[in-house]
Parts: C-alpha cells; structure tokens; sequence
C-alpha cells in the first residue's frame, strides 16, 4: 500500500477553448516508460471532431480579420507560456516516449522556440509571398496572401511535441484557425498544449485539439467540407490516397508533409515561407489607374 | 419588364456594311500528333473533324491520340527533360523569347484560325487573345534564368513531364498559359488542346518546329476525354494541371489521389459583379458588358451574378438593355461583330436548357437583341434575366454563355454575403467611387480575382486562378512558377 495514492489525471479535448470530455465516452491509458498508468487520454469520436469543427469555423472570420501583429503577439504569448512549463512539458515528453531526457528538453526547446519563429511570420509572410504586378496597362495590380480557412492536421507520432506546434503554429500565423489530431502514440504534450492556449490570449475555437486514434478520425477529417486544407504528416500510402480521394469531391487542399526528425529541426525546412503558403490562396486585385 | 425593353428603337438603320477580316489562313486537310518533334500520324488510327461553329463547314480533320500515341508523347517529354533542364537556363530563356517574337510575327494567321474553329469574334482574338499569348510567353521567358529570386531560400528544380490539358473557351491563350511557365522552370510537356479548337495549337507546333525548340520539350496530342484521361493516368507524367469544368476537375483530383502527381486546377466560377449606388453608372454598364457579353461568356471567370444596389437598379437594368441592343451578333470574322458563335451545338443545348430552366423558375427574361442571326452555326443572343432568386439554377449554375442574372441587394453586407453564398470562388467584380468601400469588398470576397471597377482584365505578370471549388493554384505572375518547380 504506497503512503499517498497519485491522482490520476484525465485528459480531455480542447474545443472551443474548453474542455469537454469526449462524447463516445472512451479514454486510453497513458503510460510511463516503466508500464505505469500515469494518465488517460480521451479517444475522440467522429461527433467530437464536428464539434470541434464547428467552434472552429465561428472563430474563422474573427482571427483573419484580426490585425497581424496582433496574431503575432498572441502566438508570442503562447510561446511564454510555453517557457513557464517548460519542465512539465520536457518531463511528459520523456515520461511517456522513447526520448531520454536531454532529448526531450531540446525538443521543448525547439518548440517554444518555434512558435517564436511564426509568431515573427505572422505580419511578414504577407511581404514575402504578395507582389504588386507590373500589368501592360493603366491599372494597379496587386496579389496578397489570404488565409484558406479552417485547417484541420494530422499530426505524426513523432516528433510529438514538435510536428504539433508546427503545424499549428504556421496556420495560425496567416489567420487560418485549426483542429488538429495529436500524436496517437504520445498524446500527452498536445493536452499540456491545449492548456498552454487556453491560458494564453487565443481566442476560443482558433486552436482546438483531440486526442484519439488516427484511422477513425482520418476520414471524417478528409470529408468534411468545412475544412478547407487538411494537412498530415508521415502517412502511409494508403492513408495519403484515402485523404487526396476523399478531399477531392470538396477540392479541399491538402498538404503532406514529409519531414525527417532533422527536417522538422531546421526552420529553413520546417518554418519557411513555402510551409505557409499551403495555407494561404493568393488573391490578386485590379483597378484602374486614371485622373 | 423595364420601359426600354417595350421601345422599338435600336441599332435599325444604323447598319453597318460587313467588314470580313480577309486574311487567308493555310488549314491542312488533315494534322497529325506532335510528338518528339514531328508530326505524326495517329496509331489510334482515328481522326475527328473540326467544324467552324460560325458556319457548321468542317474546317479539317485532327488525329484521336489513343493510349499507344499518349505513350509515345510522354515517353519523348521523359526522355528531353533532362536535356532541357540541364540547359542553361539563359538560353532556355531564349527559346521562349524565340516563341514569343514568332507568335507575334505570326499573330494575324492565328487569330483568324483561333475565330474560325473557335467563333470568338475577330477582334477579340486578334486584340485580346493573341497579344497576351504572345505577352505571356515574353514574361515567362524571363524568369527562366531568374528563378531562385522567385523562391527566397530554395533552389527550384524542375518537376519533369507536365501533362497539360486545356479547354475551348480560349484554346490558344491556355496553351501558353500551361507551356510558357512549364518550360520556363525546366519542365516538358504533353499538352491536349480541347477536342473542338486543335487548330491553333498544332500551328502553334509548327511554330515550335520554327524556333527550333528540341524534339520532345513540348508535344502536342489532340483528342477527347479519354487521351486527357491516359495523360492524366500515366505514371511517367509527374503534374497534372488542367482547366475545365468544376465536375472534371474532382474527376481527376481523384485519379491522381496516392500518386504523388501535383495537380493544379483552373475550374468553374458564378462569380458576382457588386455594382454601388455610388458607382459610375456608364463605367459600369460597360464593364457589364464585358463581364458576361465578352467571348459569348464562354468564360470561366464571367461576371454571370450581377448584384446591383437597389436604388439604382432600374437605371443599370435600362442602360444595360439598351447597350444590349446594340450589340453586334454574328459573322465571327468580321471586325464589328461582338458576340460570335457558340462553341458547339453541345454547349448551346446547354446554354438553351440554362434559359429555359431560368423561365420555368420564375424569372424574367430579357432578350432585346433582335439582329438577324445567320442560318448556319451556333448562336445565342446576349440576354439577361431579372427576378432572379439566389436559389433559381440560373443563380447557383455555371451557364458558360452570354446569360445574366441580375438581382439586387440593399446593404454591402448583404452584397458580400450573398456574393459569397457560392462553392465557386474564381472571381469578383466591385463598383464604387468609394476607395475605402473598394478595399473592404475586396478583402472579403472569397475569389482569386478581383476586378474593382473593371472586369476581365488579363496580364501575363498578374496570377489568375480560384477559391474554394474554383480550383487550386496559379497560372501567370510570380506565383504562378510555383506549380512547375520542385523547392
């Protein structure tokens, strides 16, 4: 009989910028390296994934409409929350995946550090990926960056911490917000994330994440025509050929990501320019120029 | 109906002489597949006639490339791509250069090809169309050794054999939209002109054949759906991009889904033209014009949704009617007409069940144009209809013809929202003295393309391409390399 008995926490989903249990009722243990129970996690169901959608889309048009500087300093604001714990999250990492130690904190840190390098895009992307055209003609032509819409991600199982925020953190630099699917085989950083957004300044329904099993959710994720690009990282064959089929009938965009763990390290590969253009569609305005 | 729909005035006695365009054009009896460099007679052993849809005449007889000739063309696109991406990109610069000097020096022959097999009106191909081909050409020549200023921190590489195909509305035009940035970043190509305009593009081959462009860079295979289809299937070629109908375009999203290909899509629109109580009404008359009336609205971007604010609607309703009068139907190559022949006999049943689905809903039609048509080919006269309910097809459909829908609102808001109550999302116009109005429509509207106080302008350094179901990707500007390069 130990002298205190732990308490166990339960996971639950981020949605909406609250956290509700899962409707179907399911959770999955987590474990520590030694086989320990340490947590659960809930297995989000098809029904969870449309709510999730659903806060989603009413916090659509608010974070696009939102100044760029200000995404910015809210991406920053998670990025300092995020150093508060960085403990936490280096232990939960270590704890429940193959990582040692040392290798957690670095991939903590790369995250954090992540989040810092959107945070930065957020109001230069614009500059980046937009022109004025030189048109034969008295007219003013200019092409901007506009933000697809809602994202929905797939994130890998590894890395677990460091794929999420990235790919979170690249749509919500351009103005898109998302719902994304945790790592299914280390799902306890993406719950300390849902509760680093919670308490930074994200608005409710612009990051909203589940935990579950990848299979069930892929496609109802891939259908649903509310999501306007579906990005995944490490699929198999056939799960790339089942989001592209099933994304076809909406024309959704889809972005599959191939980065090895040393891609997912360097910004120059993982946090360019050209992984925020999946999420944007170039928009190109014409008007005459006369007196 | 309006009071000037009931006037009889128009342009009676105001007739014009005809005035043909009389350039003769050399049309083969028959052509061949471009392949590798030459023409070639189909393995398919099939060919399909080509008519003039202004006078029903078969103008020649085109091959039916069947699997075994799209193998071939694939198979020499493979094997000159590596040549053609090794090659200095300077001087695979002054290949397209070449093109585009030759395109112009050619200009007249084509453009009286493009209006005989196509039926747009003369003066469109000759001072629309065929100067932006050659324009874009010119563009794209340039970025070819400028290519890693375009992707800031990549190194672009060519992506390999492109598989391009392409529709009726503007067959020569879309050619050079699918080459030009192809070869610019290194790539070859399999292109597949639409089954009812060939022509132009096989003698855009023979001008290849000119300028001496390496066997196999670009190779030109004629048919229908299904030689798209064995493009689009064939595991050598390594991007899709096709223009087309929205309904072809999930089609192929779908067949190429788990191959890895890249695919880019310029689909359908119902895109809205927003007219402002304080707009410049005669401005923007014309500019509805031009928005549906340009090309038969054989386009895919026509303004075919005019939303007009209440207050003025009676006033834009009786100018247009009365410039819709005055539009010139007819004779394709003659210099004054506006609004040439429909496409095919396919497109006008469609356009004709369009019309009549829009009187069985309720809507008034308005259709004052009363010039004589000819007795042969395709024609539909420029019409609008009023009394149009967001939910009637004629409000929700692409009709591709020269068929409006006007309706009104009160509110921008209630402009933008219904404007926006589309899956399409290709483009938009907005009309309005008011600069800060201008901005504000322009940055909600969900459409690639928006025209403030203009309409179907066309450039080849402006990109052009769509929202939501409109497609994905970008053809001309900068961003438009972004489909042909590898980062």
């Amino acid at each position: 009989m130990p002298e205190r008995l732990d308490i166990i926490k339960t996971c639950k989903l981020f949605i909406g910028g609250s956290f509700p249990r899962t409707e179907s009722g399911r959770s999955e243990p987590i474990h520590d390296g030694k086989g320990r129970v340490i947590a659960h996690a809930c297995v989000a169901s098809r029904k969870d994934l449309r709510e999730a959608v659903e806060s989603a889309r009413r916090a659509r048009e608010g974070w696009a409409d939102a100044s760029s500087y200000l995404r910015g300093q809210i991406l920053y604001r998670m990025a300092e929350m995020l150093e508060s714990r960085r403990e936490e999250f280096a232990s939960a990492l270590s704890t429940t995946s193959p990582l040692t130690p040392a290798k957690a904190r670095r991939e903590v840190d790369a995250s954090i550090d992540r989040v810092v390098r959107f945070a930065g895009w957020a109001d230069k992307f614009q500059q980046v990926l937009g022109c004025q055209n030189p048109v034969a003609g008295p007219y003013y032509n200019f092409s901007v960056p506009q933000p697809s819409g809602l994202v929905g991600i797939l994130a890998p199982d590894a890395p677990s911490l460091l794929s999420l925020v990235t790919m979170i953190a690249a749509p919500l630099s351009v103005g898109c917000p998302v719902v994304g699917v945790a790592s299914e085989t280390s799902p306890l950083p993406a719950v300390l994330l849902g509760e680093v957004c919670a308490t930074s300044d994200v608005p409710g329904g612009v990051v909203n994440l589940l935990t579950g099993k990848r299979d069930e959710l892929i496609e109802p994720m891939a259908e649903h025509r509310e999501i306007q690009v579906l990005a995944a990282a490490r699929l198999k064959p056939a799960q790339r050929e089942l989001i592209q089929t099933a994304a076809a009938d909406g024309l959704k965009r889809v972005n599959l990501l191939e980065y090895s763990e040393s891609d997912w390290n360097d910004d120059d590969v993982a946090a360019s320019p050209w992984d925020l253009e999946p999420y944007i569609d170039t928009k190109t305005i014409w008007h005459p120029s006369a007196t | 109906m309006t009071s000037v729909d009931s006037q009889s005035s128009g342009p009676a006695g105001w007739d014009y002489s005809p005035a043909p365009e009389r350039t003769r054009v050399p049309i083969k009896d028959e052509y061949g597949l471009f392949i590798d460099g030459a023409f070639r007679a189909p393995k398919s052993r099939r060919r399909f006639e080509t008519i003039n849809p202004a006078t029903e005449e078969v103008l020649s007889r085109v091959s039916e490339a069947g699997p075994a000739d799209v193998d071939a063309a694939v198979e020499a696109a493979k094997a000159a791509g590596p040549g053609w991406a090794r090659l200095k990109p300077a001087e695979r610069a002054k290949f397209l250069f070449r093109l585009a000097r030759r395109i112009q020096e050619r200009s007249r022959e084509l453009a009286v090809l493009e209006t005989m097999d196509g039926g747009k009106p003369i003066k469109e191909s000759r001072d629309v169309a065929l100067p932006l081909v050659a324009q874009h050409f010119f563009y794209h020549a340039g970025w070819a050794d400028k290519l890693s200023y375009a992707f800031p921190g990549r190194t672009p590489k060519p992506v390999g054999v492109c598989g391009q195909i392409i529709p009726w509305n503007f067959p020569l035009l879309m050619a050079a939209w699918k080459l030009a940035p192809a070869l610019a970043c290194g790539n070859t190509c399999v292109l597949k002109p639409a089954e009812t305009t060939s022509l132009t593009a096989l003698h855009l081959a023979e001008i290849l054949q000119e300028i001496e462009l390496p066997p196999g860079v670009v190779n030109i295979v004629t048919g229908a759906g299904e030689t798209g289809a064995a493009i689009v299937d064939h595991p050598d070629v390594k991007k899709v991009a096709f223009t087309g109908s929205t309904e072809v375009g999930k089609h192929l999203a779908r067949s190429v889904a788990g191959t890895g290909k890249k695919l880019t899509l310029e689909l359908g629109g119902k895109s809205p033209n927003i007219v402002f109580a304080d707009a410049a009404i005669d401005q923007a008359v014309e500019g509805i014009v031009s928005s549906i009336w340009f090309n038969q609205g054989h386009v895919c971007c026509a303004g075919s949704r005019l939303f007009v604010q209440e207050s003025i609607a009676d006033e834009v309703i009786d100018k247009l009617a009365h410039r819709m009068r005055s539009l010139r139907v007819g004779d394709p190559l003659d210099k004054n007409t506006d609004v040439g022949a429909i496409n095919s006999s396919t497109q006008l049943k469609t356009i004709e069940r369009y019309i009549d689905a829009g009187g069985d809903e309720g809507a008034i039609l308005h259709e004052v144009n009363d010039q004589p048509l000819p007795e042969k080919g395709f024609w539909c006269r420029p019409c609008f209809f009023t009394g149009v309910q967001p939910s009637h097809v004629i409000a929700r459909e692409e009709i591709f013809g020269p068929v409006l829908s006007v309706m009104t609102f009160r509110t921008p808001e209630e402009a933008l929202s219904r404007a926006n109550n589309t899956p399409y999302g290709l483009a938009a116009g907005v009309w309005t003295n008011t600069g800060s109005k201008i901005f504000e429509i322009a940055r909600k509207l969900d459409a690639g393309v928006v025209w403030c106080n203009t309409y179907n302008k066309f450039d080849a350094s402006s990109p052009f391409g769509g929202f939501k179901e409109s497609g994905f990707g970008r053809e001309g500007g900068l961003q438009g390399l972004r489909a042909y390069v590898r980062l």
